[in-house]
């Protein structure tokens, strides 16, 4: 049968190819030259135009997105490109040489790695969030606040460590002296919103914004102000970037432009 | 191609810190983990893919050939689809997994038990197309002659059958366990990410390379990759069919 061993090679070669270790996020590299758009950069007035790659916070898809159609018809000339994820997992991509033009952290631990190895520009703050707990929908274990995370029988999961969100969650839990064990550790707040979601999970702490764009799929169950850690976001040009002039002019919209205006309806808190 | 990428990942392993990289606590509670997942999956596969794989070589049936396209199946799709997939049928609200926890409360999803599932569906195409390739294949003049003599339908398959398929078994045995091994996007997907209970060795390296911890995750990969090789290397040219 000459079928057989073909099929028995294809699966060999299945498997020794998967058996290697797992396929993580992909880094493309790119050589790290310097930004050679000539010309001086235009006032913020003057529409956008080029190539623009921003890696941006998973917190901050929807903003970006609607901002992304904004954008859009004011800067015909402007290719907009988003590489959500992970904050830390961003930073690691930038790291390994990831062709990013500008990044928005969730936090500024993770922004700070890339300050320290002159990455980036000088960052600006640009928004601030709070923590919210996600629920099912319609709370069916009643979950009024984060002490209830460590009741028996209510199965939690958090993001990852390096995640900010799961860094800023651990943080207040452990300012409160409660013990939550996450059955999980999801690799970003959307993917721990869809444990919730897909009913995997009981709760989960994410952000107001994730809990507003998420609608009825979930309910929110506030934390008290009290509580709130500081959550800014700041956002800088990458050193490598090939469109400085975009760059430059995407942090300014994301501090007082558009993007910001979208950031704000999403839920996001104005930099102070 | 394939020997490039083999190459970077060589040269980039700390070799002066390996043994302390390894012992991290993360990095051994990983690794004894996804020794305990990998065999649990083989075991899942043997028992649900033996009986398959002889189904398919000794029977004819209508639908036969569609029944072989769906055990191969999690071969080639997406190993994150079959997380999916996994969760639809066996998540708390799945099909099958609601009615399992309605009536005993337990739970595969963020359990040991989900990985190995998740590990198990990805690898038992491997066994079940190996098992039967060499059931079709062997000389059934032992079974025919064991028949007259007397002896059972069990006894020939244990006496008679197991033995003639043994070294193609192990083979295929073999391949199911590394393909298990190596199981990253179905697990994450269906099981969930935690150390000691499904943080299996290929989450923690995605992981520690998210979050900066190369070395770590270098040394991982090289314990996964000499495996990986050991096994095929061992196998030798018994996977390209019987000799």
């Amino acid at each position: 049968m000459r079928s057989r061993p073909t099929t028995v090679l294809l699966a060999a070669l299945a498997a020794s190819s998967l058996a290697l270790a797992g396929c993580g996020s992909s880094s493309p590299t790119a050589s790290s030259t310097t930004s050679t758009t000539a010309g001086s950069s235009p006032s913020t007035a003057a529409p956008i135009t080029g190539s623009l790659d921003v890696f941006a916070a998973a917190s901050l898809t929807g903003a970006f997105n609607s901002a992304k159609t904004t954008l859009a018809r004011a800067n015909p000339g402007l290719n907009l490109t988003y590489n959500f994820a992970g904050s830390n997992t961003l930073v690691t991509q930038i790291q390994q040489g990831a062709p990013a033009d500008v990044f928005a952290s969730a936090d500024t631990k993770n922004m700070d790695k890339l300050v320290a190895a002159g990455l980036v520009d000088t960052p600006v703050t640009f928004a601030r969030n709070k923590l919210e707990i996600a629920v099912a929908p319609g709370n069916p274990k009643h979950i009024t606040g984060l002490a209830d995370l460590a009741k028996p029988g209510v199965t939690v999961v958090l993001e990852a460590p390096g995640v900010p969100a799961g860094d800023y969650a651990r943080a207040v839990l452990a300012s409160q002296h409660i013990t939550v064990r996450p059955k999980s550790l999801e690799t970003d707040v959307k993917s721990a919103l869809v444990k919730v979601t897909s009913g995997e999970a009981d709760a989960t702490v994410v952000y107001v914004t994730d809990v507003a764009a998420a609608g009825s799929a979930v309910t929110g169950v506030a934390v008290p102000d009290s509580l709130q850690p500081t959550i800014t976001y700041p956002i800088a040009v990458v050193k490598a970037t090939k469109n400085h002039a975009a760059a430059q002019a995407f942090v300014d919209s994301a501090v007082s432009g558009a993007v910001q205006k979208a950031l704000e309806a999403a839920g996001f808190l104005p930099p102070q | 191609m394939i020997v490039l990428p083999l190459i970077g990942l060589l040269q980039r392993v700390s070799w002066s810190t390996l043994l302390s990289d390894l012992s991290a606590h993360d990095a051994f509670v990983a690794l004894r983990l996804s020794l305990e997942v990998s065999l649990g999956a083989l075991a899942i596969a043997l028992v649900f893919g033996l009986p398959l794989a002889w189904i398919l070589a000794r029977h004819r049936f209508p639908g036969r050939a569609l029944l072989r396209g769906l055990v191969t199946l999690p071969m080639v799709l997406p190993p994150v689809v079959g997380g999916i997939a996994l969760l639809y049928a066996f998540g708390r609200r799945g099909l099958a997994g609601q009615v399992i926890y309605d009536l005993t409360g337990w739970r595969f999803v963020f359990n040991t038990s989900g990985a190995m599932l998740a590990a198990a569906f990805v690898s038992m195409p491997f066994l079940i197309v190996t098992a039967e390739a060499s059931f079709r294949s062997m000389d059934r003049r032992g079974e025919e002659a064991a028949a007259t003599l007397g002896a059972s339908p069990a006894y020939r398959f244990r006496r008679v059958t197991l033995p003639a398929v043994a070294p193609a078994l192990a083979a295929g045995a073999a391949l199911s366990w590394a393909r298990a091994l190596g199981e990253f996007g179905a697990t994450i997907t269906f099981a969930g990410n935690l150390p000691g209970s499904t943080q299996t060795t290929p989450l923690l390296i995605y992981l520690d390379i998210e979050s900066g911890h190369e070395a770590t995750a270098l040394a991982l990969s090289l314990v996964l990759l000499l495996v990986s090789l050991g096994v095929l290397v061992g196998l030798r040219d018994r996977w390209l069919g019987n000799p």
